[in-house]
């Protein structure tokens, strides 16, 4: 079970959020854009190690917010309203190698 | 040595101690004229497919862990073709008719069990949609049959199907679906890739791919560089990370699903059964343990370790859809880490790199493709551009609007 720290009721459940994936790519701004766009909705990092995510606490405040979690320990190390700018942690290399 | 009744006797006899090694060990070349990374089910099929149907034997296959540790040797076995589009329904036939032969093809008996998988509808709406999927289906040739509630009720008796809130109404049921043995299809594959002169490299992880001029020329190695002349990757959860060594951007996300196996009891469950108002599917392995699982955990992992929280999740759509399951004990679970497309569907294809090739985005339905997978990736390599049966499996879809979305969840991969 993750606990995640929501900005507004702090440590919470899971269970009480809905996921919404990557938040590392901004929303391209011009609507003619459609390789800009199919870059956004399609093509989204999907890195082994932190990664810039949304979450929608539905069961709570019913807020947005973006968190910093880690693919494959779990771990989160920040998390803030959906327009705050996180500082990503110091990331190993994403090589893709062994490891479980 | 091929397996039969004979060689079985034979062994018998000496106390199983004559059996020859199922693929064997070599010193690697230093060149292959093809390279597949990743032994998993469709590397292997691949490999094999290259040989038998393309007669290109001098082929190494790299896999980083060992032959049936990852997603081949940790599924749910569950083989169907009941899909609807017109771009994967005739590909996951042709998978179904390969595995009808494979045992006999492959000299190795991996128990496909055509047992039927049944999909419950509860609802109005739901069975006009299934009996939309029905009729795509046998539009293909392939054998769908719309069940009414009391032809389910002799299929799967044990059911709830009065519960207050999702009364069983009735079923979907293909009957040539059912179940395969996982570990025994890595196997076999290996043992008929080897036998046609496919060298197979365990705990060998391909770190880099070496390309030349818009061109692959090999891979990189713990041991040294590798070179060949084309190189196909086939390592499902890793697809990301491994075409991203060749800059390859793609629309897969991996995400973690678990699968479960409870203590073994008496016959209870025929065929294969999925719940419609949850996300659960249900079937007996022949040591009689219940082999279940549901969704996915719901955000993007590398980690092959599933939460608790789907755990509850998956448990409680098990004990709605079979109250009995209350009673039994859960033996263990695992989670696999899967390579989710934004629109359900695979990816075998060509690439920007010249000579070099894509199988991935298998979702968590890649098992009951691993033949057909191998078969068309190997026709993909041999032939430097799709058979029909894969050709609108490209990563272009996703750029040019004609993605292949079954079940209409738009660009959520956690939801498809
Ligand atoms: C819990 C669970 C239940 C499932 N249930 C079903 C089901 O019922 N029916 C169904 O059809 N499908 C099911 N699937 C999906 C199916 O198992 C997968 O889609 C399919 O097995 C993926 O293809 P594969 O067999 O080639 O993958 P894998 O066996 O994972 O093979 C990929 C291999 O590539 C290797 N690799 C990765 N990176 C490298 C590298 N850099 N160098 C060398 N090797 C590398 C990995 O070690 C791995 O062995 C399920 C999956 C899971 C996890
Ligand atoms: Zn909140």
């Amino acid at each position: 079970m993750l606990r995640i720290p929501c900005p507004c009721c702090g440590l919470r459940d899971e269970t009480e959020f809905t996921y919404n994936g990557s938040a590392e790519a901004p929303r391209p701004t011009d609507p003619e854009d459609g390789a800009a766009a199919a870059a956004y909705v399609y093509f989204r990092a999907n890195p082994r190690g932190w990664h810039a995510e949304y979450w929608h606490h539905a069961q709570g405040c019913r807020r947005w917010i973006k968190v910093i979690r880690h693919t494959v320990t779990h771990e989160i190390a920040a998390s803030g309203w959906p327009d705050e700018d996180l500082p990503m942690p110091e990331a190993a290399p994403n090589t893709g190698k062994a490891g479980r | 040595m091929r397996y039969s009744v004979f060689s079985l006797a034979r062994a018998a006899l000496n106390g199983h101690k004559s059996w020859p090694q199922a693929w064997r060990d070599h010193a690697l070349r230093d060149r292959y004229r093809v390279i597949v990374v990743g032994g998993g089910g469709h590397g292997l099929a691949t490999a094999y497919y290259l040989a038998k149907n393309h007669n290109i034997t001098d082929v190494l296959v790299l896999e980083r862990g060992y032959i049936g540790g990852g997603n081949v040797g940790r599924n749910t076995t569950i083989i169907r073709s009941n899909y609807m589009l017109p771009a994967n329904e005739p590909f996951y036939e042709h998978s179904l008719k390969l595995w009808e032969g494979l045992a006999q093809d492959l000299n190795f008996n991996m128990m496909v069990s055509q047992r039927g998988v049944l999909n419950l509808y509860h609802s109005d709406s739901q069975r006009d949609a299934f009996a939309r999927r029905g009729n795509a289906m046998r539009l293909c040739g392939v054998d769908a049959e719309l069940l009414d509630v009391d032809g389910v009720r002799k299929y799967a008796p044990l059911l709830d199907f009065d519960n207050a809130r999702f009364p069983v109404q009735g079923g979907l049921l293909q009957p040539r679906g059912g179940t395969v043995r996982h570990d025994a299809v890595a196997w076999g594959y290996a043992r008929a890739a080897d036998r046609l002169g496919v060298h197979i490299a365990q705990t060998c992880e391909v770190t880099g791919l070496v390309i030349e001029g818009g061109r692959v020329a090999g891979v990189e190695t713990p041991h040294g560089r590798i070179l060949a002349d084309k190189v196909g990757l086939a390592v499902a959860g890793n697809t990301s990370l491994v075409a991203q060594m060749a800059g390859i951007e793609l629309p897969i996300e991996t995400h973690l699903l678990t699968a479960f196996v409870s203590e073994g009891l008496k016959p209870f469950i025929d065929g294969v059964v999925t719940f419609g108002a949850g996300h659960f599917y249900l079937s007996q392995s022949d040591k009689g343990g219940l082999v279940f699982g549901g969704d996915l955990d719901g955000y993007n992992s590398y980690s092959q370790r599933g939460g608790l929280a789907e755990i509850d999740h998956v448990l409680t759509a098990g004990i709605a859809m079979v109250p009995a399951m209350s009673r039994v004990r859960m033996l263990r679970h695992w989670a696999g880490r899967m390579d989710m497309t934004m629109d359900g569907s695979p990816i075998i294809c060509t690439t920007p790199v010249e000579n070099l090739f894509l199988n991935g985005g298998w979702c968590y339905g890649g098992f009951k493709a691993t033949p057909a997978s191998g078969w068309c990736f190997a026709h993909t390599i041999a032939a430097g551009e799709p058979h029909p049966l894969n050709r609108d499996f490209t990563i272009e879809r996703f750029r040019t609007g004609r993605v292949i979305d079954e079940k209409g969840a738009g660009p959520r991969p956690w939801l498809q």
